[in-house]
């Protein structure tokens, strides 16, 4: 079973994003599981989302202690909250920043690999949500998809077309954009 | 047709499945999304039925009485407070043997303030003589809501159910769920069609005075038929098994047979509990689980059969009893009293307030067990 946590804040669409990678799971025939961690949720406070993929019957209801994969959609949030706990070692961690993978260390994490892209200016490019708070959760997918080969780009993009209720093709378009710039 | 749906979806799809006719209720955090998606599938008209908007829970309940009495298959949806404000009606639906469904999303009651999963909400309920199942995943949920027809509107039992899911763990948690639409279901359950119902051309009385010559029956009656549902419960969970692969039961076991220790509970942590027992007998401890779906009517002859095989018995309840211990455990322990095999048992409470239940606190529980005298109540990471 390979465990996923999102990190992002408030607005960015983390927990749309565990959804939409279960389900671009999901069409490939595996088992999933998708939850938000059950807060309060206000604009720009810090949000935590988890995703399960599995061959086998997913029993477990409970939070994700030992991610296999970090998907964080803000920085800012590196060093203010304890992103690596319990990150299992050569874990991947997908991050959304214009800066190289090189640029970040994580002394607490065992040899952690790093991947990043710039999900922000794509997703202001495609127009989803605001220059100032753009909605980085599908292009940050991409991501996902290209650092982890866990789901093909298509299952995301078909996932997204499903899941997301407006702008379906730049959501999309975005996604894939991203999946062709991830630095490693 | 498999689909990744939340526990309230797949709640609302198993209605829609159920041809229910009348759905009456008001939003609760968090159930609403249960009756929003069921208000969805009339307007569409999807689902023929009446959509009954009322202003509290009291009401809505109010309304599916009125409905089932008149011949109408009923549904309803709540949680926490929204259930303690049924709690006369739910005594009355019951008395008066109408086989309503109502999900109830298990949130913990207030005060502190709180949305989160426990059970003491339906525990609340256990007097009012409704059947009350606790669900694992959301499978379970969809298809509990159809079995809950079959087996309430037998002729013979005539008790409506309150089916229990946990909060967020199950109502928003996406998981994959096998949906059938109502043809196939149709086959499975009949329409609903009661002997004495409200008719204009064949005037009846319904709850009327009743005087101490006649209450005292009413109430043998009614318990009777929750005794009577515990085969009914069976028999429909086989032939649910047969027509779409899934058997259930009052209670599931999981490696119990050669065990040692069995860690019983309910609702989501039973589902957490199966994966611990696999990592424990990694570790060479033989441990099982066992589930208990159904709290009413309470199923002593499994509780009895399974567990007073065992050497030690450790019961996981998400509610306290306060002031004695944890509802589940003085169930277990009565039916194990019954049967004379005094197994040691310990009672442990975790998870209120929808405080995470992890593999860890389940691994700490065995290890409990094993190094410990037992006890009825030991609280599982209290902070002192």
């Amino acid at each position: 079973m390979l465990e996923i946590r999102f990190h992002g804040r408030g607005g960015q669409g983390a927990v749309k994003a565990s959804d939409v990678l279960a389900i671009a799971a999901f069409e490939e025939g595996k088992e999933v599981q998708a939850f938000p961690f059950f807060g309060v949720e206000r604009r720009g406070a810090p949000v935590t989302a988890f995703t399960r993929i599995s061959d086998t019957e997913i029993r477990i209801h409970s939070y994700i202690y030992e991610p296999d994969i970090l998907v964080i959609l803000d920085p800012s949030l590196i060093g203010a909250v304890p992103l690596t706990d319990g990150l299992k070692p050569s874990g991947k961690i997908i991050i959304n920043t214009s800066r190289k993978p090189e640029e970040f260390s994580f002394p607490e994490a065992e040899n952690p690999q790093v991947f990043t892209a710039d999900c922000s200016a794509i997703a202001v490019k495609y127009r989803l949500g605001s220059k100032e708070s753009p909605i980085v959760n599908t292009a940050i997918l991409g991501a996902v998809a290209k650092a982890t080969g866990i789901v093909s780009i298509d299952s995301i993009c078909k996932a997204i077309e499903n899941k997301i209720p407006i702008k379906k093709e730049e959501n999309a378009q975005a996604a894939r954009e991203t999946y062709e710039h991830v630095l490693s | 047709m498999k689909k990744v749906l939340t526990g309230n979806v797949a709640a609302a799809y198993g209605a829609t499945a159920a041809r229910v006719n009348v759905v009456a209720a008001y939003p609760i955090t968090p159930q609403t999304t249960i009756v929003e998606i069921l208000s969805e599938i009339v307007a569409d008209g999807e689902l023929k039925a009446d959509f009954v908007k009322v202003e509290s829970e009291h009401s809505a309940l109010a309304a599916c009485i009125g409905a089932q009495s008149a011949g109408a298959r009923t549904f309803t949806a709540t949680s926490a407070q929204g259930l303690a404000l049924m709690h006369e009606l739910i005594h009355w639906s019951a008395r008066a043997r109408l086989p309503i469904v109502l999900t109830n999303v298990n949130r913990a009651m207030a005060p502190g303030w709180s949305i989160w999963a426990d059970a003491t909400d339906s525990i609340a309920q256990r007097d009012t003589g409704w059947m009350q199942v606790y669900c694992e995943n959301n499978q379970e949920v969809f298809d509990t809501v159809i079995m809950s027809y079959k087996i309430g509107e037998n002729e013979n039992i005539l008790l409506p159910t309150l089916i229990n899911l946990d909060a967020f763990f199950l109502s928003h948690t996406s998981q994959v769920v096998d949906i059938y639409d109502s043809e196939r279901i149709d086959s499975f359950l009949p329409p609903y069609n009661p002997k004495y119902k409200l008719d204009v051309n064949a005037p009846r009385s319904f709850g009327a005075l009743t005087s101490p010559e006649h209450y005292y029956e009413f109430s043998y009656l009614l318990h009777n038929a929750h005794k009577k549902a515990k085969e009914v419960i069976r028999e429909v969970g086989k032939e649910f098994g047969k027509k779409f692969g899934r058997e259930y039961g009052l209670v599931e076991e999981y490696k119990c047979e050669d065990a040692d220790e069995i860690l019983v509970t309910y609702g989501t942590i039973a589902g957490t509990t199966k994966d611990a027992v696999d990592r424990l007998r990694e570790k060479g401890r033989k441990v099982g689980a066992f589930k208990i779906r159904y709290f009413r009517p309470f199923p002593d002859e499994e509780v009895i059969e399974v567990l007073s095989k065992a050497k030690k018995i450790g019961v996981i309840d998400r509610a306290v009893s306060f002031g004695h211990e944890g509802p589940f455990l003085s169930e277990v322990k009565a039916a194990l009293y019954e049967s004379g095999n005094y197994v040691p048992v310990y009672g442990f409470v975790a998870g209120l307030g929808g405080r995470d239940v992890s593999i860890a606190d389940i691994e700490n529980i065995h290890d409990h067990m094993i190094n410990n005298e037992p006890e009825n109540l030991i609280w599982i990471g209290v902070k002192k």
